[in-house]
Protein backbone atom coordinates (compact mmCIF):
# COMPACT_ATOMS: atom_id res chain seq x y z
CA UNK A 1 0.00 0.00 0.00
CA UNK A 2 1.28 3.08 -0.59
CA UNK A 3 0.21 6.56 1.14
CA UNK A 4 -0.88 9.44 -0.37
CA UNK A 5 -2.12 13.08 0.00
CA UNK A 6 -4.17 15.47 -2.02
CA UNK A 7 -4.07 18.83 -0.81
CA UNK A 8 -6.63 21.39 -2.89
CA UNK A 9 -8.17 24.61 -2.24
CA UNK A 10 -12.04 25.47 -2.61
CA UNK A 11 -13.13 28.26 -4.22
CA UNK A 12 -14.45 30.54 -0.51
CA UNK A 13 -17.71 32.01 -2.49
CA UNK A 14 -19.31 28.44 -2.03
CA UNK A 15 -22.05 28.63 0.94
CA UNK A 16 -20.42 26.16 3.99
CA UNK A 17 -22.47 23.35 2.81
CA UNK A 18 -21.42 23.73 -0.52
CA UNK A 19 -17.70 23.83 0.02
CA UNK A 20 -18.34 20.62 2.88
CA UNK A 21 -20.17 18.79 -0.32
CA UNK A 22 -17.47 19.40 -2.79
CA UNK A 23 -14.04 17.53 -0.03
CA UNK A 24 -17.44 15.03 0.36
CA UNK A 25 -17.28 14.08 -3.21
CA UNK A 26 -13.81 13.92 -3.73
CA UNK A 27 -13.65 11.32 -0.53
CA UNK A 28 -16.19 9.15 -1.95
CA UNK A 29 -14.42 9.21 -5.29
CA UNK A 30 -11.24 7.83 -3.68
CA UNK A 31 -13.45 5.06 -1.64
CA UNK A 32 -15.04 4.10 -4.87
CA UNK A 33 -11.53 3.63 -6.71
CA UNK A 34 -10.19 1.51 -3.82
CA UNK A 35 -8.67 3.78 -1.50
CA UNK A 36 -9.00 3.95 1.92
CA UNK A 37 -9.31 7.22 3.48
CA UNK A 38 -6.34 7.72 6.47
CA UNK A 39 -7.62 11.54 7.36
CA UNK A 40 -9.00 14.68 6.22
CA UNK A 41 -7.67 17.78 7.10
CA UNK A 42 -9.57 20.62 7.07
CA UNK A 43 -7.12 23.22 7.40
CA UNK A 44 -10.19 25.83 6.68
CA UNK A 45 -10.19 29.66 5.44
CA UNK A 46 -6.65 30.75 4.67
CA UNK A 47 -5.24 33.84 3.06
CA UNK A 48 -3.79 33.28 0.00
CA UNK A 49 -0.46 34.16 -0.67
CA UNK A 50 -1.41 35.45 -4.08
CA UNK A 51 -4.54 35.85 -6.15
CA UNK A 52 -5.97 33.05 -7.50
CA UNK A 53 -8.86 33.52 -10.05
CA UNK A 54 -9.37 37.12 -8.43
CA UNK A 55 -10.05 35.57 -5.21
CA UNK A 56 -7.50 36.57 -2.53
CA UNK A 57 -9.10 33.65 0.03
CA UNK A 58 -9.57 29.95 -0.52
CA UNK A 59 -10.74 26.59 1.25
CA UNK A 60 -7.74 24.20 2.35
CA UNK A 61 -8.43 20.52 2.06
CA UNK A 62 -5.97 17.59 3.09
CA UNK A 63 -7.05 14.26 2.15
CA UNK A 64 -4.45 11.35 3.11
CA UNK A 65 -4.95 8.29 1.98
CA UNK A 66 -3.60 4.77 1.25
CA UNK A 67 -4.20 2.82 -2.37
CA UNK A 68 -2.32 -0.31 -3.78
CA UNK A 69 -1.13 1.94 -6.83
CA UNK A 70 -1.38 5.60 -8.58
CA UNK A 71 -3.64 4.60 -10.80
CA UNK A 72 -6.47 6.61 -9.64
CA UNK A 73 -4.57 9.83 -8.92
CA UNK A 74 -5.33 10.49 -12.57
CA UNK A 75 -8.70 9.90 -12.54
CA UNK A 76 -9.01 12.13 -9.47
CA UNK A 77 -7.02 14.63 -10.84
CA UNK A 78 -8.75 14.64 -14.14
CA UNK A 79 -11.90 15.37 -11.80
CA UNK A 80 -10.32 18.25 -9.88
CA UNK A 81 -8.99 19.93 -13.04
CA UNK A 82 -12.40 20.00 -14.23
CA UNK A 83 -14.22 21.23 -11.03
CA UNK A 84 -14.59 25.24 -11.46
CA UNK A 85 -15.15 24.64 -7.52
CA UNK A 86 -11.60 23.42 -7.14
CA UNK A 87 -9.19 26.65 -7.52
CA UNK A 88 -5.59 24.37 -7.16
CA UNK A 89 -4.92 20.91 -5.83
CA UNK A 90 -1.67 19.47 -4.96
CA UNK A 91 -1.24 15.46 -4.75
CA UNK A 92 2.08 14.00 -3.90
CA UNK A 93 3.28 10.56 -2.22
CA UNK A 94 4.30 9.99 0.96
CA UNK A 95 7.34 7.86 2.06
CA UNK A 96 7.64 6.14 5.50
CA UNK A 97 8.53 9.82 7.67
CA UNK A 98 5.58 11.24 5.97
CA UNK A 99 3.44 9.23 6.81
CA UNK A 100 4.84 9.42 10.26
CA UNK A 101 4.92 13.16 10.89
CA UNK A 102 1.15 13.13 9.76
CA UNK A 103 0.32 10.95 12.05
CA UNK A 104 2.60 12.40 15.26
CA UNK A 105 0.90 15.52 13.92
CA UNK A 106 -2.82 14.25 14.44
CA UNK A 107 -1.45 13.39 17.97
CA UNK A 108 -0.80 16.27 18.66
CA UNK A 109 2.89 15.88 18.83
CA UNK A 110 3.61 18.29 16.33
CA UNK A 111 1.84 21.92 16.24
CA UNK A 112 1.79 25.58 15.93
CA UNK A 113 -0.10 25.77 19.35
CA UNK A 114 1.36 23.51 20.88
CA UNK A 115 5.33 24.41 19.91
CA UNK A 116 6.78 21.49 21.31
CA UNK A 117 7.25 20.17 18.22
CA UNK A 118 11.00 18.22 17.73
CA UNK A 119 12.26 20.36 14.88
CA UNK A 120 10.50 23.41 16.15
CA UNK A 121 11.61 23.12 19.48
CA UNK A 122 15.22 22.48 18.91
CA UNK A 123 15.32 25.13 16.61
CA UNK A 124 14.91 27.88 18.29
CA UNK A 125 16.93 27.10 21.30
CA UNK A 126 20.04 27.98 19.36
CA UNK A 127 18.41 31.48 18.85
CA UNK A 128 16.59 31.89 22.28
CA UNK A 129 19.84 32.60 24.31
CA UNK A 130 20.72 35.19 22.12
CA UNK A 131 17.48 37.06 21.65
CA UNK A 132 16.56 37.27 25.35
CA UNK A 133 19.20 38.99 26.59
CA UNK A 134 19.15 41.63 23.82
CA UNK A 135 15.44 41.86 24.63
CA UNK A 136 16.05 42.67 28.51
CA UNK A 137 18.60 45.14 27.61
CA UNK A 138 16.34 47.16 25.72
CA UNK A 139 13.64 47.00 28.17
CA UNK A 140 15.84 48.35 30.63
CA UNK A 141 17.34 50.78 28.50
CA UNK A 142 14.13 51.99 27.31
CA UNK A 143 12.99 53.55 30.71
CA UNK A 144 16.53 55.52 31.07
CA UNK A 145 16.00 57.39 28.02
CA UNK A 146 12.97 57.91 28.69
CA UNK A 147 13.67 59.68 31.87
CA UNK A 148 16.34 61.66 30.99
CA UNK A 149 15.03 63.38 28.17
CA UNK A 150 12.39 65.13 29.58
CA UNK A 151 14.94 66.93 32.13
CA UNK A 152 17.14 68.06 29.49
CA UNK A 153 15.34 70.99 28.29
CA UNK A 154 14.46 71.68 32.01
CA UNK A 155 18.20 72.11 32.41
CA UNK B 1 24.21 52.67 29.89
CA UNK B 2 28.21 50.68 30.39
CA UNK B 3 30.11 52.30 33.15
CA UNK B 4 34.20 52.73 32.57
CA UNK B 5 34.76 49.24 34.38
CA UNK B 6 32.48 47.29 31.91
CA UNK B 7 34.56 47.95 29.01
CA UNK B 8 37.43 45.28 28.92
CA UNK B 9 37.73 45.26 24.72
CA UNK B 10 37.83 48.27 22.20
CA UNK B 11 36.77 45.62 19.92
CA UNK B 12 34.05 42.44 20.39
CA UNK B 13 36.22 39.52 20.88
CA UNK B 14 33.43 37.34 19.51
CA UNK B 15 34.48 38.99 15.65
CA UNK B 16 37.01 37.16 14.44
CA UNK B 17 35.56 33.67 15.93
CA UNK B 18 33.81 31.59 13.10
CA UNK B 19 30.89 29.37 14.29
CA UNK B 20 30.75 26.67 12.31
CA UNK B 21 27.11 25.92 10.28
CA UNK B 22 25.26 22.81 10.02
CA UNK B 23 22.89 21.14 9.11
CA UNK B 24 19.59 21.34 11.35
CA UNK B 25 17.62 18.50 9.70
CA UNK B 26 21.03 16.22 10.34
CA UNK B 27 21.15 17.55 13.93
CA UNK B 28 18.02 17.35 14.91
CA UNK B 29 16.62 14.67 13.08
CA UNK B 30 14.02 15.84 11.25
CA UNK B 31 13.08 13.57 8.14
CA UNK B 32 10.31 15.01 6.57
CA UNK B 33 9.62 18.37 5.70
CA UNK B 34 5.54 19.78 5.59
CA UNK B 35 4.79 21.92 2.35
CA UNK B 36 1.80 22.97 4.03
CA UNK B 37 4.08 24.94 7.65
CA UNK B 38 4.93 28.01 6.02
CA UNK B 39 6.22 29.39 9.89
CA UNK B 40 8.77 26.68 9.30
CA UNK B 41 9.42 27.45 5.12
CA UNK B 42 10.23 30.74 5.91
CA UNK B 43 13.41 30.41 7.70
CA UNK B 44 14.78 29.16 4.06
CA UNK B 45 13.33 32.15 1.93
CA UNK B 46 14.83 35.61 1.90
CA UNK B 47 12.44 39.24 1.89
CA UNK B 48 11.79 38.67 -2.40
CA UNK B 49 10.52 34.92 -1.11
CA UNK B 50 13.49 33.47 -2.88
CA UNK B 51 15.28 30.39 -1.97
CA UNK B 52 17.97 30.84 0.10
CA UNK B 53 21.89 29.00 -0.45
CA UNK B 54 23.23 26.12 1.24
CA UNK B 55 25.74 28.62 1.88
CA UNK B 56 23.85 30.70 3.70
CA UNK B 57 21.86 27.78 5.58
CA UNK B 58 24.26 25.02 6.21
CA UNK B 59 22.28 22.34 4.71
CA UNK B 60 23.09 19.63 3.44
CA UNK B 61 22.53 18.80 -0.34
CA UNK B 62 19.79 16.05 0.72
CA UNK B 63 17.81 17.85 2.63
CA UNK B 64 18.57 21.30 0.96
CA UNK B 65 16.68 19.81 -2.16
CA UNK B 66 13.83 18.64 0.05
CA UNK B 67 13.47 22.18 1.53
CA UNK B 68 13.61 23.79 -2.38
CA UNK B 69 10.93 20.97 -3.32
CA UNK B 70 8.94 21.99 0.04
CA UNK B 71 9.15 25.81 -0.83
CA UNK B 72 8.21 24.79 -4.62
CA UNK B 73 4.91 22.98 -3.78
CA UNK B 74 3.90 25.54 -1.18
CA UNK B 75 3.95 28.25 -4.17
CA UNK B 76 2.03 26.61 -5.92
CA UNK B 77 -0.56 25.95 -3.59
CA UNK B 78 -0.98 29.60 -2.40
CA UNK B 79 1.05 29.08 0.74
CA UNK B 80 4.10 31.03 -0.23
CA UNK B 81 4.28 33.61 -2.29
CA UNK B 82 6.15 33.53 -5.88
CA UNK B 83 7.31 36.86 -5.38
CA UNK B 84 7.11 39.30 -2.89
CA UNK B 85 8.62 42.37 -0.88
CA UNK B 86 9.28 43.01 3.05
CA UNK B 87 8.03 39.02 3.55
CA UNK B 88 9.81 39.34 6.89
Amino acid sequence: MKHFEVTFIVDPVLSGDEVKSTAQTYQEMLTKEGASIVHVDEMGLRQLAYPLNKRSTGVYYCIEFSAPTGALIGKVELAMKRDERIMRFLTIALDKFGVKYNDDKRNGKIGKKVRKEKPVAELSRPYSPKVAPIAQAIEAEIPEEILETPTKPVE
Amino acid sequence: MATQDEIKFLSNPNIGKKQKKYCRFKKFGIRHIDYKDPDFLIQFINEQGKILPRRLTGNSLKYQKRVATAIKRARHLAILPYVSDLLK
